[in-house]
């Protein structure tokens, strides 16, 4: 296994392996609970708080866990937290857990974090493991932000409650409804491909010569 | 018997799984590439949650009442478990089924949809044959959109679209569409 460096099991996640833009992981609570700027950010945190938990506790009992039903283990962790972000959830913020419903229960199925513990923190000492499902847990919000603020300020013309464009602006409910969901992930899609694609070729015009002996990865 | 139908309805169509409430969309971006694949998908699918709607209910029914905040942790342990079981049960009793079903059976235990069926089914509190109802809605459902999916995907294999839209944001911005098109059933809700 490639040996890395702390702050590349940080920075990792929040960019260049984004779980949501670029590994189109945990799509699912990314497109359902982005109607508007506070629920991303609640769902964010919540998913956060149980990513970083479960990373820890996996990563500090890898050598007690049998490796045949790790799997099963690494599930019954993870829910255990998820019952911990719901009930708080519940207890603090009423209306926004009502607002995602079923969907925090659905973080236990998240395949991100599944993901990390399974590639990561099953096999890094506990701190590494903490830094990486920080960083990925940083990016997952990242993701879930940008989701939301395109739905929220063009869907019902607000941020986080506040009017922005006054009361001659219609809103696009199209954008808050199921269907912007969609729309708003392909085209934050598009956008990336396009920048990757610029990159390259300017990479290409700038070292012609790395290209062709396939030196500028 | 018209609750069950309507339940029924509303689960396929009105709040279809995958567009609506963008439950199961692994499989829906993964396996949607061929209507042949589509179509086994969404019958192992229909499959695994009419089980899981009994066990939801039985839980629900006869454990669940007296430790309320283990509901999470049981509903996932005892569905996957019963998935691995039945799973064991088809290779020794129907092989064919078996390697027709393939990897997508334990696949399809860590599905959204699946978890999702239990929690709402839970929370709406519906009883043995509401949960049926619904859980054969939203598996026919799911395999609607899926087949739908894939027959859109094999048509567009061919065309020729700007290199910044192949992939996954082509497949996004069609299910968009079809997101769309299904909130037109929408208005089946109101009218009755």
């Amino acid at each position: 296994m490639k040996t890395t460096t702390p702050s590349e099991d940080v920075l990792r996640g929040i960019w260049r392996e984004n779980p949501v833009l670029i590994q189109l992981l945990g799509l699912c609570p990314a497109l359902a609970v982005t109607n508007t700027v506070a629920n991303s950010l609640a769902m964010g945190i919540a998913t956060f708080f149980v990513l970083t938990g479960s990373s820890v506790l996996v990563a500090s009992f890898k050598k007690f866990i049998p490796h045949e039903v790790r799997i099963s283990t690494y599930i019954l962790i993870i829910a255990t937290f998820v019952t911990l972000a719901d009930m708080t959830l519940e207890a603090v913020v009423p209306e926004i857990h009502k607002a995602l419903g079923a969907f925090i229960a659905l973080i236990v199925v998240n395949c991100m974090i599944l993901g990390r513990q399974e590639a990561f923190a099953s096999k890094r000492p506990v701190g590494r493991a903490l830094l990486d499902a920080v960083g990925t847990g940083v990016g997952f919000i990242i993701a879930l932000l940008m989701m939301g603020t395109v739905r929220e300020v063009i869907g019902n013309g607000t941020f986080l409650g506040i009017p922005l464009f006054g009361s001659s602006y219609e809103p696009w409910v199209v954008m808050i409804l199921p269907p912007g969901g969609f729309l708003t992930l392909g085209a934050l899609l598009l956008g990336l491909n396009w920048y990757e694609k610029k990159k390259a070729e300017r990479q290409m015009n700038l070292f012609p010569e790395r290209v062709k002996t396939g030196e500028a990865a | 018997m018209g609750e069950l139908v309507w339940i029924f309805v509303s689960a396929m169509v009105v709040n279809n799984f995958t567009l609506a409430l963008f439950l199961g969309l692994c499989p829906f971006m993964g396996v949607s590439g061929q209507v042949a694949t589509a179509i086994r998908m969404g019958a192992a699918n229909i499959f695994v949650l009419v089980i899981t709607s009994c066990c939801a209910w039985f839980l629900n029914t006869f454990v669940l009442v007296h430790a309320p905040y283990l509901r999470l942790i049981s509903f996932i342990v005892v569905i996957a478990s019963l998935v691995q079981i039945v799973e064991m049960a088809i290779k020794k009793l129907s092989p064919t089924l078996f390697r027709q079903l393939g990897i997508f059976l334990p696949l399809i235990t860590t599905n959204c949809a699946i978890l999702g069926l239990a929690i709402f089914q839970t929370n709406r509190g519906y009883g043995f044959l509401q949960g049926m109802a619904f859980a054969l809605g939203a598996g026919f459902g799911l395999t609607l959109a899926l087949v739908l999916m894939a027959s859109i995907r094999e048509s567009t294999e061919l065309a020729d679209v700007p290199s910044v839209a192949k992939g996954t944001a082509l497949v996004l911005i069609i299910a968009g569409s079809l997101s769309l098109a299904f909130m037109g059933f929408a208005g089946l809700l109101s009218s009755t």
